[in-house]
C-alpha cells in the first residue's frame, strides 16, 4: 500500500507545481504510514527520478509506450490505471493544475471512482484502515470558499490545491528507484494525442511578472489603458484586466486577472478602477503587495489592498509614471 | 451538426460570499444568478458552429427548477431547445452529476434527431469546481474529449481544439461524436438581442428526470476561509499621493 504521485512535466521539464503535490503527496504517505513512490510518463521524463527521491519518491515509476512522446491525457490516465492494478496503491495524488485535473478526472472515469480536485493540505483525516472513509478540505470558487468533503473510495483520488503546500526536500531522501514498465494504453490514446504544438518563447507573462499594472471599468476604453501600459513599461511589468475589460472586449483574455483568468505572482499589483469582486481577488491575491487606484474609497479593494489612492486614476497613474522619471532623471 | 451545450446556475457573489447559519450553502439572499463565463463562452462556440454549419444549439442544465433562468438565457442568445434535469436543490457530488446527464444526454439522442455531433462542457463550474464532469459523460458515452479549449473549429467530421497550457500550444484533432470542455477566452460570448429575449420567454423547457447515484464524494459542510487581516494604508488623495507611492516602489526595490 503506498500513495503515488503523478508528476506533471512537460517532455520532461518538471512543472513547478509537481514537487508541491509531491511534497502533498509525501506528507500524505507519512500520516498514514506508508511509502511515497512516483510516476512519470513518457521516456522524456527518466532523467527526473533523482530529483524525485530528494522529494521522499522511494519509487520512480516510468511509463514508456511510443504514444507517450507528449502530453496525452487519455495516455497518462491509462497509465496510471495500469499501475493502480498491479500496486493497488491508498491514494493517486496529483498537481491541481489543468494537466494534473483533467488526468484524474480520466482516471476517475474509467474506475468510476469518486476523484476530489484542489484539496488542502489541510484538516486531513484519513481514518484507521483502508476501507475507511477520509475527510479532507478542498477549495470552491477557486479558492474563495472552501469545502469540508467526505470520500468513500477504495483508491482515494485527488489533487493538491496549487501554491497552498511549499515543496521540500525530504529530510530523508527516497532511493527513487528507477521502475520502467508499459503501460495498458486502450485505443483511443492513439486518437486524443496532440497533433501539432508550438512553444511560446515566453518573456515576461501575467503569471510571472514582478509588477502587474491592472485595469478594470474605470479604465473606460482600450485607449484608457496607454498610461498603465506605460506605468508597466517603466517598471519591466506588464498590463493586467479585470472581466469587466475583457468582456468589453478592450483588451485580449490573456491579460484576465482573477477565476476564469490568470493568478498572478507579482512583487507588487496596481488595481486601478477595480471594484476588487471575489472572482477578481482570488487572481489577485499572490500577488505582495497590491495598491490599489480609485475613486470610491468604499470600495472591496480598497478595503483589502495594502495601499491605496483615492482618485482618478486617468490622473492618478500618468503623475506616478511622471514621477518615477523624474526620480529615476 | 447537433450540438449540446452544457450550463450550471450559480450565484453571482460580489465582494464577499456567505454562507447559511447550517453552512450548507451560500446565502443567496440578495444575490442574482449567473453561470461561469466558461459556459458563456460554451454557449457561444456552440452558436457559432451552428451558424457556421448548420443545424441546431441545445443547452441543458441540472438543477434547481430556477434554473430555467439561465436556459432562458440560453435561448435568448439563439439556442433553439432547452432541457432542464430537475434535483432537489442539494448539493449534487460530480459523479452524480455526471450521470444524470448522461442519461439525460441517452434520453435525448433516442429521438428523432438523433445523437449530438458535440457535447460542450464548460472547463468547470464556478461554484464547486470539480474538474471531472465533462470527461466522466465522454466516457460514459464512449466519445474522445479533450479540455481547456481555447479555440475550436469542426471541418467535416473532425472537431480540431487548440489549447494552452503553461507556454505551450497544443493542437488535438477528435472524430466527431466528441466531447469538449472550453475556457474563458475561446471567443467573446454574444448579449442577446431584444428579439431573442421576447421568443426566449416563450421557449418551452424540457424537463427530463435523470436522478443519477450518489458517488463516493459528498459535501459536509462549507466554510469560509480565513480572513486575512488589512494592513491598508492611504497613500493619499488624487496626484499628491504619486511621490508617496513611488516611495513605496523604492522600498521594494523597483526604482
Ligand atoms: C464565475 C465568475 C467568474 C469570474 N471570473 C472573473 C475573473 O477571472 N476576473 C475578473 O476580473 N472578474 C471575474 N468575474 C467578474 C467579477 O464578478 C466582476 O464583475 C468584475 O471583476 C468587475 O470588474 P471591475 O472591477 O473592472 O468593474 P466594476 O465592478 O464595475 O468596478 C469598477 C471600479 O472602478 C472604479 N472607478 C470607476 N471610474 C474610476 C476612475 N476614473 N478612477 C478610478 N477608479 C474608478 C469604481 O469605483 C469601481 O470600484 C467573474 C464572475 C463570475 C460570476
Amino acid at each position: 500500500m503506498t500513495v503515488l504521485a503523478l508528476i506533471e512535466h512537460d517532455r520532461g521539464r518538471l512543472v513547478p507545481a509537481a514537487l508541491e503535490s509531491l511534497t502533498f503527496g509525501r506528507q500524505l504517505a507519512d500520516r498514514i504510514g506508508t511509502e511515497l513512490e512516483a510516476v512519470t510518463i513518457g521516456s522524456t521524463a527518466d532523467g527526473l527520478a533523482a530529483h524525485l527521491g530528494e522529494f521522499g519518491a522511494a519509487t520512480v515509476h516510468q511509463a514508456h509506450h511510443e504514444l507517450l512522446a507528449d502530453f496525452s491525457a487519455d495516455g497518462w490516465a491509462d497509465s496510471v490505471v495500469t499501475l493502480i492494478g498491479t500496486g493497488n496503491p491508498h491514494a493517486v495524488v496529483a498537481s491541481g493544475t489543468d494537466r494534473g485535473n483533467e488526468v484524474l478526472a480520466h482516471v476517475a472515469a474509467r474506475l468510476d471512482a469518486p476523484f476530489v480536485a484542489n484539496v488542502l493540505p489541510t484538516g486531513l483525516e484519513t481514518g484507521a484502515d483502508r476501507n475507511s472513509p477520509w475527510h479532507l478540505t478542498r477549495v470552491r470558487w477557486g479558492g474563495s470558499l472552501h469545502e469540508r468533503a467526505v470520500l468513500h473510495a477504495d483508491v482515494k483520488l485527488m489533487t493538491a490545491a496549487l501554491h497552498r503546500v511549499d515543496a521540500e526536500r525530504a529530510d530523508t531522501p527516497g532511493p527513487a528507484t528507477p521502475a520502467p514498465f508499459l503501460p495498458v494504453l486502450e485505443e483511443r490514446a492513439a486518437i486524443t494525442i496532440v497533433r501539432d504544438r508550438v512553444e511560446r518563447t515566453a518573456g515576461v507573462t501575467l503569471a510571472t511578472a514582478s509588477v502587474v499594472v491592472g485595469g478594470g471599468r474605470g479604465v473606460g476604453s482600450p485607449e484608457g489603458f496607454a498610461p498603465l501600459e506605460d506605468l508597466a513599461q517603466l517598471l519591466g511589468g506588464v498590463v493586467g484586466c479585470s472581466r469587466a475589460v475583457t468582456n468589453n472586449g478592450w483588451r485580449n483574455h490573456t491579460d484576465q486577472v482573477g477565476q476564469t483568468g490568470t493568478r498572478i505572482s507579482a512583487d507588487v499589483y496596481f488595481a486601478c478602477g477595480i471594484s476588487g469582486a471575489i472572482q477578481h481577488w482570488v487572481g489577485a491575491s499572490g500577488a505582495k503587495c497590491i495598491i490599489a487606484i480609485n475613486t470610491d474609497p468604499g470600495a472591496n479593494i480598497v478595503t483589502k489592498a495594502d495601499y491605496a489612492v483615492i482618485g482618478d486614476l486617468h490622473e492618478v497613474v500618468p503623475a506616478i509614471a511622471d514621477e518615477i522619471r523624474r526620480r529615476r532623471d | 451538426m447537433r450540438v449540446l451545450i452544457c450550463i450550471k446556475r450559480v450565484p453571482a457573489p460580489g465582494a464577499r460570499i456567505n454562507l447559511t447559519a447550517d453552512g450548507q450553502a451560500v446565502d443567496t439572499t440578495n444575490l442574482g444568478f449567473t453561470m461561469s463565463p466558461h459556459e458563456e463562452c460554451a454557449l457561444e462556440a456552440g452558436l457559432a458552429l451552428v451558424e457556421t454549419h448548420g443545424g441546431s444549439a441545445t443547452a441543458l442544465t441540472v438543477g434547481r427548477p430556477e434554473a430555467e433562468e439561465q436556459l432562458r438565457y440560453a435561448a435568448s442568445l439563439g439556442v433553439t431547445s432547452v432541457v432542464l434535469v430537475p434535483t432537489d436543490g442539494n448539493d449534487w457530488d460530480p459523479q452524480r452529476t455526471a450521470r444524470a446527464i448522461t442519461g439525460a444526454v441517452e434520453h435525448l439522442e433516442a429521438g428523432a434527431d438523433g445523437s449530438f455531433d458535440l457535447i460542450i462542457f464548460g472547463n468547470e463550474s464556478a461554484d464547486s469546481g470539480g474538474f471531472q464532469v465533462g470527461v466522466r459523460v465522454a466516457r460514459a458515452l464512449d466519445r474522445p474529449v479533450v479540455t481547456g479549449a481555447k479555440g475550436l473549429t469542426v471541418d467535416e467530421d473532425v472537431a480540431s481544439i487548440r489549447r494552452e497550457i503553461d507556454g505551450v500550444q497544443e493542437v488535438y484533432e477528435l472524430p466527431l461524436p466528441a466531447v469538449v470542455g472550453v475556457k474563458e477566452g475561446i471567443n467573446l460570448p454574444r448579449y442577446p438581442t431584444m428579439k431573442g429575449r421576447l421568443t426566449s420567454r416563450k421557449a418551452t423547457v424540457d424537463a427530463i428526470n435523470a436522478t443519477g447515484e450518489a458517488g463516493g464524494q459528498a459535501m459536509v459542510t462549507l466554510l469560509s476561509p480565513p480572513e486575512v487581516a488589512s494592513h491598508l494604508v492611504v497613500l493619499g488623495d488624487g496626484v499628491t499621493a504619486a511621490p508617496a507611492v513611488v516611495d513605496v516602489l523604492d522600498e521594494l526595490g523597483l526604482l
